[in-house]
């Protein structure tokens, strides 16, 4: 049976680039303990996307190698959501330099913490078994991410004044990324027939149930929106992704096959 | 909501226990809004090297400590009495090491 390749490397990409978001704030957070917090969900995502690419290499063979995957591919072989790419801060901010948002932080960490939790469950079954290892130790990582995400989420959207306005603005500006979640790109379709994959759609009356129950806990609403539905899974991304992997990847192709 | 905000989060005292460790050992302190998120932060800011298997936080507020100004009396008077400690006993042989 052949694993289809490009599902993993869209769980790879996924957790690759949502690391390198979350590593961002490092030595940044807003205090000490949120600096470590973050540090860690970063480290676990990078270690996540660590397994998986190996994964990959393992079954493309010849000189594919974990590195090769994350550092040596451009951005629209990249196979990631493109909520997972935005920058930390809220729409109608046309530098990428501008102030980081915990706030959108927060809430993308929830949004995508929540579908995990749900996807590593459902793969422990995978008809993979590398996969499955893989999901058996994720999914315990994922449920502290999420833990700690609504955590704050419910804190800051039942806080002062200013917490509220903010986390729903990014709740707002975030959520219509989410739709993505639901389409099935020809990579999942493919996966879910050889019973390697799980399907989101699936897991969208449970997904639905979390996000409202932490919204509602959160005194925040849920947006209405209707438009276009991103394919950063396709490799349609936005125009961030590049910017983010030009930092991410910069080391490592000024210095190939460097050790330190 | 309208709760106004503290400027500064009270301070917790963490302990661990780690995994040979019978009882919870004091490793630092941090801050924190209140005790359930002192335990993820003391989580994410103490065992990040599989350092415990148990925390325990305490507002450092609730702790009463002794001071050092008194050290004289609180604590000097026990230095000469040696016979407070266990070390004039002969033990057994068939006891072996204790």
């Amino acid at each position: 049976m052949s694993t289809p390749i490009d599902y993993l490397l869209h769980l790879a990409d996924n957790a690759v680039v949502l690391g390198q978001r979350n590593a961002e704030w490092c030595g940044h957070g807003p205090i000490l303990e949120e600096d470590l917090a973050l540090a860690n969900v970063s480290l676990d995502l990078i270690g996540q996307a660590r397994l998986l690419y190996q994964r990959v290499a393992e079954l493309k063979g010849g000189d594919a190698s974990e590195d090769q995957l994350a550092y040596f591919r451009d951005a629209h072989e990249f196979r990631n959501y493109t909520l997972l790419e935005l920058p930390h801060h809220g729409p109608l901010v046309g530098y990428a330099a501008a102030d980081r948002d915990y706030a959108t932080t927060i809430v993308r960490n929830f949004l995508y913490s929540a579908l995990m939790v749900l996807v590593w469950d459902g793969l422990q079954n995978s008809a993979d078994a590398g996969l499955a290892a893989i999901a058996a130790k994720s999914v315990k990582e994922t449920s502290y991410h999420l833990h700690h995400a609504r955590d704050w989420l419910v804190r800051m959207g039942d806080g002062t004044d200013e917490s509220h306005a903010r986390v729903q603005a990014a709740v707002d500006h975030l959520m219509p990324y989410t739709e993505e979640f639901w389409t099935t790109s020809p990579a999942e379709g493919a996966a879910v027939a050889a019973h390697v994959a799980v399907d989101v759609w699936a897991l969208r009356p449970a997904w639905d149930a979390m996000v409202n129950d932490a919204l509602a806990e959160a005194t925040l609403s849920r947006p209405n929106f209707h438009g276009y539905v991103t394919e950063g899974k396709v490799g349609l991304h936005s125009e961030h992704l590049g910017f983010l992997l030009a930092e991410m990847q910069s080391l490592a192709r000024a210095h190939p096959d460097g050790r330190w | 909501m309208n709760t106004p905000a503290l400027k500064e989060w009270p301070l917790w005292e963490v302990f661990v226990r780690s995994k040979q460790g019978l009882e919870h050992k004091h490793c630092g302190s941090l801050h924190a809004a209140d005790a359930s998120q002192a335990l993820h932060m003391a989580r994410d800011v103490y065992t990040r090297r599989q350092e415990g298997v148990s925390i325990w936080v305490v507002p450092s507020a609730s702790i009463t400590a002794s001071n050092p100004d008194d050290k004289g009396e609180l604590f000097d008077p026990a230095a000469d009495k040696i016979y407070r400690h266990p070390t004039f006993y002969e033990i057994p042989e068939e006891v072996g090491h204790m």
